[in-house]
């Protein structure tokens, strides 16, 4: 075995052209597929930030001005109306449906207030519109319709297959879009028997679309907009090994500063590194703990609440301006649900509201200014396939535009050391590169350089 | 694992006993379970080598393969083996009961009751462990394709008429026990783990001595010392007090037991085959006879103590009572059996040897759905469980404070009453979170509203009929203790699948099997062999000579 993937220049030296026009080049490329090509499906591969959401929306009007019906399926209600929103934005014009369950409080209430949006929890009060938008798990229950000529399934790295078996029968062509290093998808019981089928039920849509489909054209957007140039090369290199983007924006583009100097305390030594290196990490003693570590909690919750204490603002290409990182641009990520609920009660302790807290899996798509996240190996006696998960890790350190702070107890690099991936490999499943306990070591390895102890 | 469990694990370490995880039995247990301790040879997959079977803890039958390569005794052994089990499994299939099932009308598209039969039980397979399954599964797939001479008459190596269908229920058997919280088919060692925490770790829990040594250990031995001489303890002759559970067995006594025997027997063989006069021949036959009852003897002997500690299990587990939703699962159970004795009924070809796409999206999505309801199921039917759970934060109990009656806005206001619980759970509750408490056996759902002082406040939202004054008994009274649960406690139904000839074309399309006659309209046709209604072998590959 090889040592950990460290971040070298010459793993994320993608080419030297503008960003910009490397995108651009992209997403022309896969608007042409989608729009002229003769292929029925279009695959594209977006890495964290990389404007995968623009490119669904820009997709969804050019397919709406060329006069094609549209079904568009995300994964969760969360992000059809943001999906909603963003198209109601660009063109305010365009009728678009937001097909939503028949629960109280189904769709975000903003979508009242958009003249063009019409919402229904039945498919045929819909029909006819440009465009329709709604849950896969809301587009398995439509039936009796007539079929849509276009689709594009958002996040189709986080859908099962079983999912996209349920929709589709609605759609004739359609433009799958979604970031490969995330959370795979998976399924509370076991799902073994069927390993190694194309059409493994607990298996992503776009590994079953494409073991059925090899011929389809695949894209990828080389650029990400949300990771800053401290950011990207580490994402990139320990998640992305073999298909590198860079980041959007250069070093020294996007600083934070902090109206109130370090009080010397651990915390503050942390949240001075992770402003001046977009990195921090916060080492407590090791120990072996429950998974709702009371000082490893503490320590999170602390980090935010020195952080809107001490006046944090962000410069960046966004506006001319520093801007204030208020707790709505703050979140905190945790392996676990119990863990997200013991962060929230501690910031509710200390008086801090409005910051995001929640597991990887929730976390998946959304972006902040900086992020708080505690390691999933924290203090655990052992590593387990899950807590290894290459996705959850990429999760957790790719929401952040300007820096991310990780709380861990040390001796996470032993543990690893100790508990290599013993997973069976089963016959005829591509094995995803890099395992997890490989792009565990990459990240901490270069955590490492940034690291602050607390005592 | 959770912290309730590692802490029932440290207390068995301390106590030196097992600790209880359950305080009811949360699976069915049959009054008349068929209990199978399966042997298999060493180094030959799917090669039977004896099994102990029987609904008679004092009488199990012996059945042996004296040469267990010997293709011919192996399909004996089948033949034998579906002798002692089929009438078993046949033996409930006429006992039915009225009952209703859900169906789309082909015609009309919509969901009707019709009237079928349920049979009144079923018949429960135990086995010792969980690789016992997965050899159940191996036999079912190895015998359901087998063609008897009957099937087709041209067949060389025609098995014994029994054997197929022996396969299809094995294999039926084998995938219900897939599905969580089923009982038709048990690994005893899955049964005691489930029920009790044993102060070793959960590798070593698959040993099912070791496991019994833990929660019923011997007078004068702990459960650590228990538990080690069933691992390791030895006689005289080298062999392992407490054989292993199967389908493995021991390689010191395949090697100093077995295997002579066997030479012994295949040698009379070979002698006997040779034979040219009479005398000769009488001799090689009665010593091959010998051998055999050698062999027989010595598989009985190694087998017994697992067949007696099957029924040891069994018992520790009749003394629990039985959780009170145990009975709705078996009834889950009854449809499987009834609904596989209906296709073995109308002649459907066997079981296909992988599931297509939509079969296989279907088993994933209801064994998704039982697993949920499994777990809820069993924390409102076990106060130790609820105790595990409510440790986790993921429910809470708490005794009602207050109830004030508001109701909904809009043109008929319903009932939305909210109730103050007081807890010291200390539950964490997010904006709008959901809790769900158990109402007559239907889940009720409360949204949480805000905290007060040591208390939360829910509003109750649903299950109060349609009337302005809600259902008697819908609304919990003041000092009610009532557990609620942040889990809920049913899924609603799964995705509409399409049907398997509709696949789409993201799935590979139609299953090249779809629309195949089955086996007997196959056989009308004039086609025979064994590709008449099975798909294609795969193709030979370049890499199939790397």
């Amino acid at each position: 075995m090889t040592g950990p993937a460290t971040a070298t220049p010459a793993m994320y030296a993608v080419d030297g052209t503008d960003p910009a026009a490397a995108a651009a080049r992209a997403t022309d490329a896969i608007l042409h597929d989608t729009l002229h090509g003769t292929a029925r499906g279009v695959v594209v591969d977006s890495p964290p930030g990389a404007g995968k959401s623009t490119l669904v929306v820009r997709a969804a009007r050019e397919l709406a001005a060329a006069g094609r019906p549209l079904m568009v399926v995300a994964q969760t209600n969360a992000q059809v109306d943001d999906l909603v929103l963003r198209l109601a934005e660009k063109d305010p014009e365009l009728p678009v449906g937001r097909l939503h369950s028949s629960d109280p409080d189904a769709y975000d209430p903003a979508l009242d207030a958009l003249e063009h949006v019409r919402k229904s929890s039945r498919a045929a009060d819909l029909a006819g519109l440009d465009v329709v938008v709604s849950t896969a798990a809301k587009w398995a229950h439509v039936q009796g319709v007539e079929p849509w000529g276009h689709a594009i399934v958002d996040e189709a790295y986080q859908m099962r297959s079983d999912a996209l078996l349920a929709v589709a029968g609605l759609f004739e062509r359609a433009l799958f879009v979604g970031d490969p290093g995330q959370l795979d998808p998976f399924s509370v019981v076991g799902a073994e028997q069927w390993a190694g089928l194309s059409y493994d039920p607990s298996a992503s849509a776009v590994s079953t679309l494409l073991a059925h489909n090899p011929d389809l054209p695949q894209h990828r957007l080389p650029v990400s907009w949300r990771l800053s140039a401290s950011a990207a090369p580490l994402v990139s290199a320990a998640f992305y090994p073999y298909t590198p983007f860079r980041s959007g924006t250069e070093a020294g583009d996007r600083t934070l500063a902090f109206g109130v100097a370090s009080d010397g305390s651990g915390t503050d030594r942390v949240l001075d590194e992770a402003a001046a290196s977009g990195w921090g990490l916060l080492e407590l003693p090791a120990r072996r703990t429950p998974r709702t570590d009371p000082e490893a909690v503490h320590a999170v919750a602390a980090v935010v609440r020195r952080l809107l204490d001490r006046g944090c603002v962000a410069t960046s290409e966004r506006a001319g301006e520093p801007v204030p990182v208020t707790a709505d641009r703050v979140a905190v990520g945790t392996a676990h649900r119990d863990q997200a609920a013991a962060v929230r009660a501690a910031l509710t302790e200390l008086g801090v509201t409005g910051v995001a807290v929640d597991t990887a899996n929730r976390l998946q798509g959304r972006e902040f200014d900086v992020t708080v996240v505690l390691h999933p190996l924290s203090g655990r006696p052992d590593a387990t396939a899950f807590h290894l998960e290459t996705g959850r890790l990429c999760v957790l350190t790719s929401r952040h535009r300007h820096a991310c702070v990780v709380v861990c107890r040390e001796g996470v690099a032993e543990l690893l050391d100790d508990h290599p991936s013993t997973e069976p490999v089963q016959l005829g499943v591509s094995i995803k590169f890099p395992d997890g306990w490989e792009a565990n070591h990459a990240v901490l390895a270069h955590l490492r350089e940034h690291r602050v102890t607390a005592p | 694992m959770s912290l309730m469990s590692t802490l029932a694990r440290l207390e068995a370490v301390a106590g030196g006993r097992a600790e209880p995880l359950a305080t009811v039995r949360h699976r069915h247990l049959a009054d008349r379970p068929l209990v199978l301790v399966p042997l298999t040879t060493a180094g030959e997959a799917g090669a039977p080598l004896g099994a102990l079977v029987g609904t008679d803890r004092d009488a199990p039958r012996l059945l042996t393969v004296a040469q267990p390569r010997d293709r011919d005794l192996r399909f004996a052994f089948l033949a034998e083996l579906a002798d002692a089990v089929l009438p078993v499994l046949e033996a409930y299939a006429d006992d039915v009961e009225a009952a209703e099932r859900t169906e789309t009308d082909p015609e009309t598209g919509k969901r009707v009751k019709v009237e079928t039969e349920l049979c009144a039980d079923a018949p429960q397979l135990i086995v010792p462990s969980r690789p016992g399954i997965d050899f159940v599964r191996l036999l079912g797939r190895s015998m359901r394709f087998r063609r008897t001479a009957e099937d087709d008459p041209d067949a060389p190596y025609p098995a014994p008429p029994r054997v197929p269908l022996l396969g299809r229920w094995l294999t039926h058997y084998g995938e219900r026990a897939r599905v969580p919280g089923s009982a038709l088919l048990l690994a005893m060692t899955d049964l005691l783990n489930r029920h009790w925490a044993s102060g070793q770790s959960n590798l070593e829990d698959q040993h099912l001595g070791a496991l019994l040594a833990w929660i019923d250990p011997p007078d004068g031995l702990n459960g650590a010392q228990a538990a080690l001489r069933a691992e390791t303890g030895r006689d005289a002759r080298g062999q392992l007090l407490c054989p292993p559970a199967g389908p493995a067995t021991d390689p010191a006594f395949d090697n100093r037991l077995l295997a002579p025997a066997v030479d012994r027997y295949d040698l009379a063989r070979r002698q006997l085959a040779a034979a040219e006069d009479g005398a000769y021949a009488e001799e090689q036959l009665a010593r091959a006879a010998a051998a055999e009852r050698d062999v027989r003897g010595l598989l009985a002997e190694v087998m017994r103590p697992t067949w007696d500690a099957v029924w040891r299990g069994i018992d520790l587990l009749r003394a629990l009572p039985a959780g009170a939703r145990v009975k709705d699962r078996w009834t889950g159970d009854r449809w499987s059996y009834t609904g596989h004795r209906d296709r073995v009924r109308a002649g459907e070809p066997p079981q296909p040897r992988r599931d297509d796409a939509v079969t296989a999206a279907r088993k994933l999505a209801s064994r998704e759905a039982a697993q949920t309801r499994l777990e809820a199921a069993e924390a409102l039917d076990d106060p130790l469980v609820l105790a595990g759970h409510r440790l986790a934060g993921q429910a809470f109990v708490g005794e009602v404070t207050d109830v004030v009656l508001e109701y909904s806005e809009g043109k008929r206001p319903a009932p939305r009453p909210l109730v103050t619980v007081r807890s010291d759970d200390g539950p964490r509750l997010g904006e709008r979170a959901k809790v769900y408490r158990s109402l007559g056996g239907k889940p009720q759902t409360a949204v949480f509203v805000r905290y007060e002082a040591d208390a939360v406040v829910l509003r109750i939202t649903d299950r109060m009929g349609r009337a302005k004054v809600p259902a008697e008994g819908s609304v919990p009274e003041k000092g009610d203790v009532i557990a609620w649960t942040l889990f809920e406690h049913d899924v609603r139904g799964g995705p509409k699948l399409p049907d398997p000839e509709e696949t789409p074309w993201t799935h590979g399309g139609p299953p090249e099997t779809a629309g195949r006659p089955a086996l007997p309209a196959a056989r009308e046709e004039g086609r025979s062999g064994p590709d008449a209604a099975w798909p294609e072998p795969d193709r030979v590959t370049e890499e199939d000579f790397l």
